[in-house]
Order: structure tokens, then sequence, then C-alpha cells
């Protein structure tokens, strides 16, 4: 049986900051951040969008493009983030209802740093696979922390990536043909419980983390499928910044060619677990039938799954269904200054 | 006083070593020295190691690093200069040969820096200044040099390119090292571009964080002699130690690193030599600026010289007095420990005719610089090869 993605969608917020903004108030250098980390700006939730809103929205786009499917028959509906608004009582949920898939599915919020979106990707393509029910859904979705002044506040964004999986032929746009995870205990990032911004290994994120979990996920995912580079028409991997992910791209021999189409870092900023899923929806807003395309995510901890997709003729009829992800990104933009942003991100302290 | 030759070398490749604790860096370049000797004990070992304790947690390293490396019992002695304490480690082996105290002295230097993040890196080496008089009010040593760098430009009219170019040298140079951790191709233009740390010196003009180990064989000539290496015997012939006042605001003149020029008119005068007679230089190239300010030092130019001697190319290999063959500290790395015995690892290398395609021709007398905090201690030693 042939298990694949029915319905894709995006969303990203309309608010940006720039990272000159962002530097000016630290006294930071502005171009080393746009050169050394190729970061240019990057997406900022407004006040009434956080991981359970734009997790909805890019449902709903989901849905636009899902050939009908109706809510009701999603089986299960996964979210991965680390910015669930609440620290008991589900995402989920919430967004189910919103959706109206509710009440008969399986329902679970994840979290594995910058990977959980895959997770429940992974998850819901396996529930189709396995024939435990007829749709399920994986959402990927973040409003990123960034510690003040800490390097992470110039890369941390807002942004989500919902997929519905599913086995009917008619309705599959992107066939799964292979999965593959790679994970070992690396703590190159983390937040406890109560901290309210993460911690990092600073250089030990770097090659022991990024570039060793997502290398050895993508080449392991190419070996176990039998294909090499030059077989995909597209590539995305985790952006944790402009640079990892063309890096990384390069090292197992993909050329930028392959690499620019789901590579949006440089104005998007990290998504965390929306990153790689939000880059797949832009390669499928463009994507022909028959192509192939790499999915390859990665968490701090660390872990990466990979995927290999294949297009279907059907993609060219969903396209316009819903909002494209590039259009999201690159139009209707409103940009705000850093005290507007703190205020957005809760950063100021307020009267008790 | 009796004569000292080295007659094994030893050291790791240096870089971030994530996944190897202190102790197993130490024993790769430890072991590597002894097999090079071709013994397996020794009568003592000499540790130079700036700050274990805060960059590992581990003090009390004289025993644990003898027992790593299967010499349980063998008298060991750390010893701590700062950034000078590889260089100390050194003087110390010699010193324990030329009195008679030993026959062979396993002389190592050793840092693993990447155990701790940034900030807490920044704290540790930042313990190398004065802390009540400087780094308490918030200075770290980018600063400090900048500062350095800033009145040698204004005396001397030195220039941001200059000190650009000692890095754009190391870096060449780095890339014919093996060890160095890095191997990248820098010029003017991408040090200038680099992130601005300290006014004049970017990120560029600074030597990276390092996990990293060297080590010697010292012995006697005599039991040199009677261990009949085939190797050239390389002599340690001249040893210069200085101090100065750690901060730069107690200095009697900022435009010069005192220590460094009073180590090494000891040294020369222990050499019966002159800056002339030096074939090639390791110098503590900590920031750009440094190794400009060393090579006046040691008298191979003129003070306010030494930037103009740079741009003329008289410190490249084939120039007048080749300066970090290595890459020094800026490409090779600089494990703050091992930095000074790993200044000797490249001289014995390349008095023996054996550093490949850096080797400088017909090099038959060496020198090392090594120098702690921001010129606060400086080690200088000559080598000459038979």
């Amino acid at each position: 049986m042939s298990v694949g993605i029915v319905g894709y969608g995006a969303f990203i917020p309309r608010r940006r900051i720039k990272v000159e903004e962002i530097a000016k108030v630290w006294g930071a250098d502005a171009p080393s951040y746009k050169k050394g980390l190729q970061l240019h700006e990057k997406a900022v939730p407004g006040a009434d969008e956080d991981t359970i809103t734009m997790s909805v929205e890019a449902s709903r786009n989901a849905l636009a493009r899902s050939g009908g499917v109706d809510p009701a028959q999603i089986g299960a509906v996964y979210i991965g983030s680390e910015s669930h608004p609440y620290a008991v009582k589900p995402s989920g949920t919430i967004v189910s209802e919103a959706i109206g898939a509710v009440p008969v599915l399986h329902v679970a919020d994840l979290e594995f740093a910058c990977k959980a979106g895959t997770e429940g990707m992974f998850l819901a393509q396996a529930l189709v696979k396995a024939g435990e029910v007829k749709y399920a859904m994986g959402i990927g979705a973040d409003t990123s922390q960034g510690a003040p002044g800490d390097a992470l506040e110039y890369s941390a964004a807002a942004g989500a990536a919902a997929y519905i999986f599913g086995a009917d032929k008619d309705k599959i746009v992107a066939e799964v043909v292979d999965t593959y995870s790679w994970t070992t205990d690396t703590p190159d990032f983390w937040r406890r419980e109560y901290m309210h911004y993460p911690r990092h290994g600073s250089r030990f994120t770097g090659e022991p983390a990024y570039f060793r979990h997502s290398s050895s996920s993508a080449l392991g995912m190419m070996k176990k499928a039998g294909l090499k580079p030059a077989d995909f028409a597209h590539a995305v991997f985790h952006q944790p910044n402009g640079k990892f992910p063309i890096r990384v791209g390069k090292m197992v021999g993909f050329t930028m060619a392959q690499l620019e189409t789901g590579w949006l870092s440089p104005w998007l900023g990290n998504t965390y677990s929306g990153a790689s899923p939000i880059g797949l929806t832009a390669i499928l807003d463009v994507a022909k039938p028959g192509q192939l395309i790499l999915l390859t995510s990665f968490g701090s901890g660390a872990g990466s799954d990979s995927f290999v997709f294949r297009v279907t003729e059907r993609i060219t009829k969903v396209q316009s269904l819903a909002p494209r992800t590039r259009p999201q990104l690159d139009e209707n933009k409103i940009y705000v200054d850093y005290g507007t942003y703190a205020k957005l991100r809760g950063k100021i302290r307020m009267a008790e | 006083m009796r004569d000292v030759a080295v007659i094994g070398t030893g050291m790791v490749h240096f870089g971030e070593l994530w996944s190897d604790p202190l102790r197993k860096i130490w024993a790769g370049a430890a072991l590597a020295a002894l097999d090079d000797a071709g013994v397996k004990t020794v009568d003592h070992i000499t540790i130079g190691c700036m700050s274990s304790g805060l960059f590992t947690g581990q003090e009390h390293l004289a025993s644990l690093l003898a027992d790593e490396a299967g010499l349980n019992g063998v008298p060991a002695t750390r010893v701590e200069s700062a950034c000078a304490s590889g260089g100390l480690a050194l003087r110390t082996g010699f010193a324990e040969i030329a009195a008679g105290l030993a026959d062979v002295v396993l002389v190592t230097g050793v840092e693993k820096m990447t155990d701790v993040d940034g900030a807490a890196a920044t704290y540790a080496l930042g313990t190398a200044a004065d802390q009540q008089w400087e780094g308490f009010h918030g200075i770290t040593f980018p600063g400090l040099y900048a500062m350095l760098a800033r009145i040698h430009m204004q005396r001397h009219g030195t220039t941001i390119e200059q000190l650009a170019q000692v890095a754009v040298k190391n870096h060449a140079n780095g890339r014919l090292n093996p060890h160095a951790q890095y191997h990248l191709k820098v010029t003017v233009e991408s040090v200038l571009e680099s992130t601005l740390v300290a006014d004049p010196l970017h990120l560029l003009d600074c030597s990276p964080i390092t996990d990293g180990a060297a080590a010697l064989v010292l012995a006697s000539v005599d039991k040199a002699r009677e261990l009949g290496r085939a190797k050239p015997l390389v002599r340690i012939t001249g040893s210069g130690l200085a101090t100065d006042s750690i901060a730069l605001a107690n200095r009697a003149d900022l435009g010069e690193l005192a220590a460094v020029r009073k180590a090494a008119e000891r040294a020369y005068a222990m050499a019966g030599r002159k800056p002339a007679d030096i074939d090639l230089v390791e110098v503590h190239d900590c920031f750009t600026i440094a190794e400009i300010m060393a090579t006046e030092a040691l008298g191979f130019f003129a003070p306010g010289d030494g930037g103009p001697a740079v741009e003329r190319g008289d410190t490249a290999i084939g120039g007048k007095i080749p300066v970090n063959t290595s890459g020094g500290l800026k490409a090779k790395g600089h494990p703050v420990g091992a930095t000074g015995v790993a200044q000797a690892v490249e001289i014995v290398s390349q008095l023996r005719g054996a550093a490949g395609e850096r080797q400088v021709k017909g090099a038959k007398i060496g020198m090392t610089q090594n120098m702690g905090g921001s010129g606060g201690s400086s080690v200088v030693h000559i080598l000459e090869v038979e």
C-alpha cells in the first residue's frame, strides 16, 4: 500500500524584525551575523499568534489542498513544538477541535527540540501505513525562544507547517518512498522545566550535533533507499541559520540548485520544529510530478529524521488551493522595531 | 651545567576534540614522544597546564597523568605561568637535566578548553590578567592586546593591514601543517571583514580556543649518545625566563614586551648567540599584534619595524627570519598549556629537516618564544642541531 502526503500547508506570521535592529540594541556587529550566519531578518509572531493558532492556520491550508478530506476522518493529530503554550494541557486538542477532527482521534503533543515536527510526520505516515487510521496529521510549529542578546535571538522565529497523510491513491500529492532516523544522546541544546530560554553548548551544537546527525541521517537514508544525491530534484535540511543547511547539503553531495528552493532561513529565521517542514512546503509549491525530494530534519539532544518523497501528478492541481509559502515569506510584511518585538515576545516585565 | 638534547617529540592534532578527555589528549602526545625517543620510562615528568581546574574541574595533574602514561611512581611536576606554562615546563625539564637531577625527562604541555562554554573559557583565560586591577573591571585579553596594538599604531604607524598580514602568513603556514586546527585560507580582506572583537583586533586577529597536547623527551647529551638514536641530535643551548608586571597599568613602557626582551637576552647569553644567528623562530602570536611586538623584542627587527617586516615578507618561509612556520597559535591552535611545548616540537622538526612542505632550508638554529598573559611572563629557548 502506498502512503503519502494528501494535503500540506504552511503558515508564516507577517511580522519581521531585521538583524540590524536586534544588533543595534545589543551593540553587536550586524554584518557578521548577515555574512557569517547568513541571516537577514526573521518572522515574529503577533500578539494573537502562537503555536496553536499557527498550527490551525497551517492545518486549514493542508485541508484546502487535500481533495476534500473530511476532518472527522482524521484519526490522529500530532503537533511537534518546543513552544506549546501550556506546559500541561495539549495543543493538539485545541487544533483538532478547531479543524473539526474531534472526537474520535488520537492526539499527542511532541517535543524533540527542532525535530518534533518531523516526528509527528513520521508517526502520522506510519499509522496510516499500518492501517490504524484513514488519515493522520503531523504538524511542526514554534514561536521559538532565544534569550535576549544571545546568538539565538538573531534566528529564533515563528511559523508552522501541517501535513495530512493518507493512502487514497487519487489524493496523494507526494508518496512516502522511505524513512530513516539517526539518534544519539548528544546534549548540545536544552531548556529545563521553568527555564524561560534555552541554553546551548555554542560551538558544540555544530560539528558533533547538527552536522554529524544531519549528514549521517541523509547519507543513511540514501543508502537505505538505494538513491544518490543526483537522483533528487530537491533537498531540504533543518535550518538553524542560513549557513548550516547549505553546508551540510553540500557535505552530503547536493548542489545549490537542489537546496535553494527549501532554503528559507535567511529571511524566515529558525522556526525550530517548523523549519524543515516549512521548507518542504516551499518545495511542494513548485514541485513537478515524478520528482524526488529529500527531507532531513535535526533536533538537538540529538536526532535527525529523513524522508524520501516522490511527487505525483496530482501536485499541480493542489499547489494553488491555499496560500503558497514563498509569497507568505516575501510579501505583505510588517517590520517591527525591537521594542515592539520585545513586547510581542513577552520580554518586558509587566506590573504584577 | 650539563648539556641537554631533545631526543623525542610528539603531539596530537590540535582542534575541538569534543570526545577526548584531557588525560587521553595528553597521553596521545606523551606516548608519541616516548616512542619517538625509543625510551620506556623517564626520571621525571613535567607538565605545563594553565587551568585544568577551571576548564575541566581537575587539578593534581602530575600524579593523574603519570599514572595515565603507565609511569606510576615516577616523579612528576606541574608548572603554571598562564599561557607560558608549556615553555616553563620545558625550562623546568631542561634545568632538571642540566643540574644533574635527572638523565631523561618527559616534558609535556596540555590544555582541554572545550569542556566549558565561551563565557567560562573567557573567564578562565582572564585569570592570567591582573584580576584586581584589570579583570574584575571587565577587560578581557582581546581588550588588553587591542590597547597594546593602539599604542604601537600611534607610536610607529603600524597599520591594521600589517596586523592582518600576520594572520594571512600564519594561516598560509598552517595549511602546510597536518597537526594544525585550521587549514583555511585567509586574506587581508577576510581578516578586516571578520567580526570586530576589540578595535583594532578582528576575530581573525585572535588565536582560537583549542584542545591539544605536545610532548618532548629530553636527555643529557651523554645519555642521548648512549641511547644512540639515528635522528640528528638537537641541543637546547639557551634558556631564558623573565617576568613583568601583569597589569598593563604598571608597565614601564607599553610600546615593548620587556619580559620577552629580557628572556631573550638571557637565552642569547647562555647560547652565545645573537639574533642574526637564528634561522627561524616560533613566537607567541596569541593576537597578531603579539607577533609583531615579539619579533621586535627578540631583536629581529628594530622597534616599529615589526609591522613593515611582515609586509616585506621577511617573516615568511623563505624570508629573512621565518616566523611561525607551524602556523603559530593563530592557525595551529592555542591549547594554552600545550603551546610552549608545541613550539619546540616544530623547531625540532625543522632542525631535523623533517618539516615537509614548510621546511626552512638549511635550518640549524631555531628559537621558541612563549608568553604568559599580556606579557607578564615569557620563556625563550634556543635549539641547535649538530
